[in-house]
């Protein structure tokens, strides 16, 4: 059965407080929520606020953030964006890359601090701007390079292209272009871990937009009745496409429509990912300990286009200076400074050693065949 | 050799299933307590419990998704869409994400999605169509329509043991009006294989679902007549038996082509393709089209009656058939 994991205290945060404004209006909508959603006014379904002192904490002391822990988050992040620089910037320029390209730049914070979690039985259900889960799970830059590149070696073998890719093997689903879709599915991966009583949990991400879809409605409100084991990480990022929040729902927040499922949730600094591993901490704890499914919004700015098409010149450019000032990469260097734990040198050694690495994979999945066009009608059926 | 009815037959394979294999589950709209809208599922959750017997919100795109998800951890969920009609409503899963699986990044995807279809009790546009058309268009899908009781135990335990995703399409008006020898122990019937339900020599038609007994019924009649009709049953739609169809064809050279799904995109046009393909020179007339007509299902009883093709439809384009 699931453990039971006694109620603790979480520690407060030492990070600055940049997000006053974002803190002010969630605190608010915190009020909102309990207010219209009657019954569950109980501890039993809050929209968290974001000052973990006021959180009802469940997990175990999580904070116990270290300068390895930094590194390693830090690491991918950077990787990821220097992987979708190469395959946007450079490659996709180039004619290299065809179709689409869909990246997560400024958003590199939410799959590394979250994913940090994800155990080897859990299962990851990722989005198109979340790459970062993929590196920490095991998709090598080689394969990812070979998946855009349309080579035999990508996860897909050149079936699929872009962010659609997966692998069944390391627990990692692989997403479809009906943006939404993947949450039903998800929902039956954590009926399966219930089914055969496994501690494991569901790492489920999307953005803004899916929340319109009836899937994301039909998926969480299955998921919650059944009360499975899943974290849902919300990159909510101002856009979907070039549709802003304002016309894609009437609520604030994402997180105000967990309390129509009763499901906890809370709102977090997408940018920060040391508040996104400490929620990703507490969202486990309470989905391992058998309390359902738990939601956290990850204020983001996407900071790009949808695609390598689209030059996003539909956001305000006060939107674009403001957000340029919060890159997620940025935030955790100067908080790793301030700690003490790493130099501006350390950094360029890092990003150094990465900028080789894609180097290498870059050079490496342009060597690699494509796909044998006789294949073309391989594995539609496991046996016909 | 106990007899029991299509529904029982379903009933029971799936039971059989159930307790075989620990990762075979059901669910479904009002499938647990209540036994499914039809009852196919009654009883089930007494004997395998709501672990494996799900009652689940109304929700036809969650269930088929759930579904997918549960299938590629590691189940083989048999679910069940109260009527064929609100697969639709979970199209983009279906068409989209299960079928797609296995060729985009080798995951499996072992479910059998449970549908009643088809018309003939006056359940009007809603509760009678006969969806498959869709299905049969996505590669990736499986497609199943049993037309006898003992099929229906064979292909649904069949269809359960498959590792692709299934669409089982039951008639729901043979449920409780087909009887037959249902063999007690465990059997299969392979999917992607046809069945002579009467051989004939002068014409064939090929057909599947409750469009079999039509046309046995005009078999009768025509063999009065001395015209020995074939009746060929599909029995699943994909992978479609090839072979079947272009044997009979080859065999009386005069082929219809029988649906209760509506005329135009049809099953129908894709069968003669396939004989006009391989077999064109063994025919001595034009490939015949017997559907319904390509207006929603009616609901009241004349309107009704006149959509759905019948014995004396099928009857009389035979005798022009035969004396072509």
């Amino acid at each position: 059965m699931f453990p039971i994991i006694p109620e603790t205290r979480a520690r407060p945060f030492d990070r600055t407080n940049e997000f006053a404004q974002l803190r002010v209006i969630r605190q608010k909508d915190y009020v909102k929520a309990q207010h219209t959603s009657g019954g569950c006014k109980s501890a039993k379904s809050p929209v968290l606020s974001m000052d973990a002192m006021s959180a009802p904490a469940l997990a175990p002391a999580l904070t116990d953030i270290t300068a390895e822990l930094c590194n390693k988050l830090l690491h991918y992040m950077v990787l990821m964006r220097e992987v979708e620089d190469r395959i946007e910037l450079k490659l996709y320029r180039q004619g290299k890359v065809l179709g689409g390209c869909y990246t997560g730049r400024g958003q590199e914070a939410i799959p590394a601090g979250s994913a940090a979690h994800c155990r080897p039985d859990d299962y990851l259900c990722p989005s198109h701007r979340d790459m970062a889960a993929l590196l920490m799970r095991g998709i090598t830059p080689r394969e990812v390079l070979s998946q855009y590149l349309g080579r035999v070696t990508g996860p897909t073998k050149g079936r699929d292209g872009n962010m659609h890719m997966g692998c069944a093997q390391r627990r990692i689903l692989t997403i479809i272009s009906s943006i939404g879709s993947n949450i039903p599915v998800a929902t039956g991966i954590a009926l399966a871990m219930k089914y055969r009583k496994e501690p494991n949990v569901v790492f489920n991400y999307w953005g803004d937009g899916a929340t319109s879809r009836g899937d994301w409605h039909e998926g969480i409100n299955f998921a919650t009745v059944q009360k499975l084991p899943i974290v849902y990480l919300c990159n909510n990022n101002l856009y979907a496409y070039s549709t802003p929040l304002d016309k894609q729902m009437a609520v604030a927040n994402v997180a105000d429509r967990a309390p129509g499922y009763d499901m906890s949730a809370e709102i977090v600094d997408g940018n920060d990912v040391i508040a996104i591993y400490e929620a990703t901490g507490r969202a486990v704890a309470h989905a391992r300990a058998g309390l359902g499914p738990y939601l956290i919004e990850c204020k983001t700015f996407r900071m790009s286009g949808h695609s390598a098409h689209d030059d996003a010149s539909y956001v305000p450019r006060e939107i674009k200076e403001e957000w340029s000032k919060k890159d997620p990469i940025l935030k955790l260097q100067k908080y790793m400074v301030d700690k003490n734990w790493a130099t501006e040198s350390d950094f360029k050694q890092m990003r150094q050693g990465i900028l080789s690495e894609v180097d290498d994979a870059t050079e490496w999945a342009l060597d690699q065949p494509y796909p044998d066009p006789a294949t073309v009608e391989d594995d539609v059926y496991d046996e016909i | 050799m106990p007899e029991m009815t299509y529904l029982e037959a379903i009933r029971q394979g799936l039971w059989e299933e159930m307790e075989r294999d620990e990762s075979v589950m059901v669910m479904g709209e009002d499938v647990g307590a209540y036994g499914g809208a039809f009852k196919v599922t009654k009883g089930f959750t007494d004997r395998f419990g709501e672990r494996r017997v799900i009652d689940t919100p109304l929700s036809e795109s969650a269930i088929v998704g759930a579904s997918t998800g549960a299938a590629i951890n590691g189940l083989r969920p048999v679910v069940e869409m109260q009527f064929s009609d609100f697969m639709a409503c979970a199209f983009d899963q279906i068409t989209n994400f299960a079928a797609k699986c296995r060729y985009r990044w080798g995951a499996s995807v072992p479910i059998v999605i449970r549908a009643p279809a088809g018309g003939g009790f006056n359940g009007g546009p809603f509760h009678s169509q006969n969806p498959e058309m869709p299905y049969v268009h996505t590669p990736g899908l499986k497609v199943v329509q049993p037309s006898t009781a003992y099929d229906a135990k064979g292909l649904i335990k069949a269809s359960i043991r498959d590792n692709d995703p299934v669409i089982f399409l039951e008639h729901k008006h043979l449920y409780r009006q087909i009887k037959g020898d249902v063999p007690s122990d465990d059997y299969t019937v392979p999917l992607g294989k046809a069945a002579v339900q009467r051989p004939g020599s002068d014409l064939s038609v090929i057909t599947y679902g409750e469009m079999v007994h039509v046309a046995l019924r005009a078999a009768e009649q025509l063999a009065a007549e001395n015209i020995d009709m074939e009746v060929v049953d599909l029995r699943t739609l994909v992978p479609i038996d090839r072979d079947a169809v272009i044997g009979t064809a080859k065999k009386t050279g005069k082929v219809i082509l029988l649906h209760e799904d509506t005329l135009t995109g049809g099953l129908g046009g894709e069968l003669s393709a396939i004989i006009s393909e391989h077999a064109f020179e063994y025919l001595d007339g034009p490939l015949v089209r017997i559907a319904a007509p390509d207006t929603p299902v009616p609901y009241s009883p004349p309107l009704e009656k006149a959509f759905l093709p019948n014995a004396g439809k099928v009857v009389e384009k035979a005798r022009w058939l035969h004396r072509y």
